[in-house]
């Protein structure tokens, strides 16, 4: 598939160069328009399909309560993207979701700062040390965050007596606040999902920091020669990965007031799903961080819509969502095989 | 870059690394067996084997097509769906006869397999995406078939699942007769050959001539049916289908084995012996903890440690 059989001085390669002197061509704009937009334009159209369809759906309950469940996945799918524009993948976030859910509960006995802090230090070290064994030993992203996936659950029921023992959060705690309370008539977990979403495109697109990401992922041996720190950056984004999955744990805890520990399995499939339907390349190199927002989105309202037609149960969730993003997958790879050939 | 300096004792090391990684896997149950003799009560009874060997069974039928498709430079995570979804096709179809209801599970498994193998080798698509999607739609496709674990009454079945040949459980002559065929087929065949040089180099393979994608599919139609085979094996042991639990984590049981066992993830070499003890040494070590009484979650802390002290062992050198 990789290999590159034109010379030089084949016409067809002539051509492309020509092309790319006089900008994209008009199927070469389409095509990258409709990998952009794509999840965004069947969103819309998903919304409008199911407030027609079903009176329940656009009710401002409804919306809420999309709005807040989407919240903590889309926390996840945020470090997921960093990870996945490297060219990476990490299959821990599940598990940390969880461990940081528990964690947070537990702590929140102490106060706000420990129940936020200590799931962020347990679940950012566990994603340092991911990123270590990726980028200074070498080993394949997925067998790492594998291991980091089953370690993670086996603490996670280290520390709750073999998943036995369940933490509850004190209801009028700040913590509780934290992931109940309401601002402007919106729960608190989507203004903080919303400010970290500008945060994460800010430093994706903004910073020095986002264009190494975009560069180890476009092609690491290219960016170690122009002089990217490509070990470091590899590293961050692993480390970033497991703080927002631990992060999104806690909130999710502070909104159930217990930290519950069967949650967050199927969680790495489900934002892995979200980023590359918001139009990431799996292969690394290219992606946004407002696509990845829109594939939360546009998976909850898939469920959501799934729930509605009360006949279908959640096992259909799962088939609906496994067929979406093989269909996903295959769009992007023949629009980004064109983006390669012209 | 460190690698450019190879003075002598590097050298050594290098050399003493790479008989560690094909050969570490079977100085690993060794020692788990003699530690579990010297320090388990009841661990050297025929019954205690007997139940070993029947737990690894369904797991090594998984790892040897794991192996098929890791050797070819790609991996399956759809295997642990594919048991749930045969273990669902095979309480649907009983009725019909235990060889019916096989025959249609074997075919779901390699029907999932021509899925994945399509994607991959048509589309090229990446295997561990390609094989995500089905893990994530398979297992709801065996919970829309059967919602709830059911018990399976069948007496075929049952001595499928509990019989023995001799004293040796079916289960483990199934397992270790399928071993020693793919081991053929690896070693011996045109077939074999074509898919250690794919996983070895896929441009490579391509400009040989080879029929990649007619090998990447068979390696996936095969990964498929070897998943659905351990299905039904695993439904004979317990004599229900669980499709909610049934097969679990287990990609990461047959990717450990694998892996374990000496074959790189990086393609082009296959190691069944290796696949048979990197089973074995899964079994042997979750049993140890079991018995000596540690709680399950060290379990999966020390097979998480395990693992990535074997891929550790076993990465390609030098290679980026």
């Amino acid at each position: 598939m990789t290999i590159d059989t034109k010379s030089p001085a084949d016409p067809v390669d002539h051509t492309a160069q020509q092309e790319q002197v006089a900008g994209p061509s008009r199927s070469e704009r389409l095509s990258a328009l409709a990998q952009q937009h794509g999840a965004l334009v069947t969103l819309i159209v998903a919304v409008v399909a199911a407030s027609v369809g079903f009176d329940t759906f656009m009710t401002a309950d409804n919306m809420e309560n999309m709005a807040v469940s989407s919240a903590f996945l889309a926390v996840v799918a945020l470090g997921m993207t960093f990870v996945i524009v490297t060219g990476g993948i990490d299959l821990s976030v599940g598990s940390l979701f969880a461990l940081g859910g528990v964690l947070a509960a537990w702590g929140s006995q102490y106060g706000t700062a420990v129940a936020l802090l200590l799931p962020l230090a347990v679940c950012g070290l566990i994603g340092l040390v991911n990123g270590l064994l990726i980028a200074r030993a070498r080993l394949a992203p997925f067998i790492v965050t594998l291991a980091a996936m089953l370690a993670a659950r086996g603490i996670l029921l280290s520390v709750t007596d073999e998943g036995s023992k369940t933490y509850l959060v004190d209801k009028d705690s700040f913590f509780a606040t934290l992931g109940q309370g309401k601002v402007l008539g919106v729960g608190a977990p989507v203004w903080i999902t919303v400010a970290l979403f500008v945060a994460g495109a800010v430093v994706l697109r903004r910073t020095r920091f986002g264009q190494y990401v975009y560069a180890v992922g476009g092609n690491e041996d290219a960016a170690a020669l122009m002089g990217a720190p490509v070990a470091r950056t590899k590293i961050a984004v692993y480390t970033v990965s497991g703080l927002c999955a631990g992060l999104a744990g806690a909130l999710n805890a502070a909104w159930l007031v217990s930290g519950v520990t069967i949650l967050g399995s199927g969680m790495e499939l489900e934002a892995i799903s979200a980023v590359v339907i918001g139009g990431t390349l799996l292969t690394g190199g290219f992606g946004f961080i407002s696509g990845s927002l829109v594939g939360v989105l546009l998976l909850k309202v898939i469920q959501n819509v799934i729930n509605q037609i009360g006949s279908l149960d959640s096992a259909y969730q799962q088939v609906v969502s496994g067929a979406f993003l093989a269909v996903v997958v295959i769009a992007q790879t023949w629009l980004g095989r064109r983006r390669r050939v012209l | 870059m460190t690698d450019l300096a190879l003075g002598r004792p590097a050298a050594d090391r290098d050399r003493l690394l790479r008989l560690l990684q094909n050969y570490g896997v079977y100085l690993g149950v060794a020692v788990l067996l003699l530690v579990n003799i010297a320090f388990t009560p009841h661990f050297l009874s025929g019954e205690n084997f007997r139940t070993q060997a029947v737990q690894v069974a369904p797991v090594l039928v998984v790892a040897l097509g794991m192996a098929l498709a890791i050797g070819s430079e790609g991996v399956d995570l759809s295997v642990g769906s594919v048991m749930a979804l045969s273990t669902s096709l095979v309480s649907l179809y009983l009725g019909y006869g235990m060889w019916v209801a096989l025959v249609v599970a074997l075919l779901g498994g390699m029907v999932v397999g021509l899925a994945n193998g399509s994607l991959i080798a048509f589309i090229g698509v990446q295997p561990i995406v390609a094989t995500l999607a089905l893990m994530v739609a398979g297992r709801g496709l065996a919970l829309v078939l059967l919602p709830q674990l059911k018990n399976v009454r069948d007496p075929t079945m049952a001595s499928l699942g509990s019989g023995d040949l001799l004293g040796v459980p079916y289960l483990v002559l199934i397992a270790t007769a399928l071993a020693l065929l793919v081991a053929f087929v690896v070693r011996r065949t045109t077939f074999g050959r074509q898919l250690l040089a794919i996983g070895d180099s896929r441009p490579a393979a391509l400009l040989a001539g080879l029929p990649v994608r007619r090998v990447l599919i068979v390696v996936y139609v095969v990964c498929g049916a070897l998943a659905a085979l351990a299905g039904v094996l695993a439904t004979a042991r317990l004599s229900a289908s669980d499709p909610t639990s049934l097969g679990n984590l287990m990609e990461l049981s047959a990717i450990t084995a694998v892996v374990v066992g000496g074959t790189p993830l990086s393609g082009g070499r296959v190691r069944i012996g290796g696949t048979v003890a990197g089973a074995v040494l899964i079994q042997l070590l979750t049993a140890t903890l079991i018995k000596h009484d540690l709680p399950p979650s060290w379990t999966q802390i020390a097979q998480a440690v395990v693992i990535v002290l074997a891929v550790y062992a076993a990465r390609e050198r030098g290679k980026r």
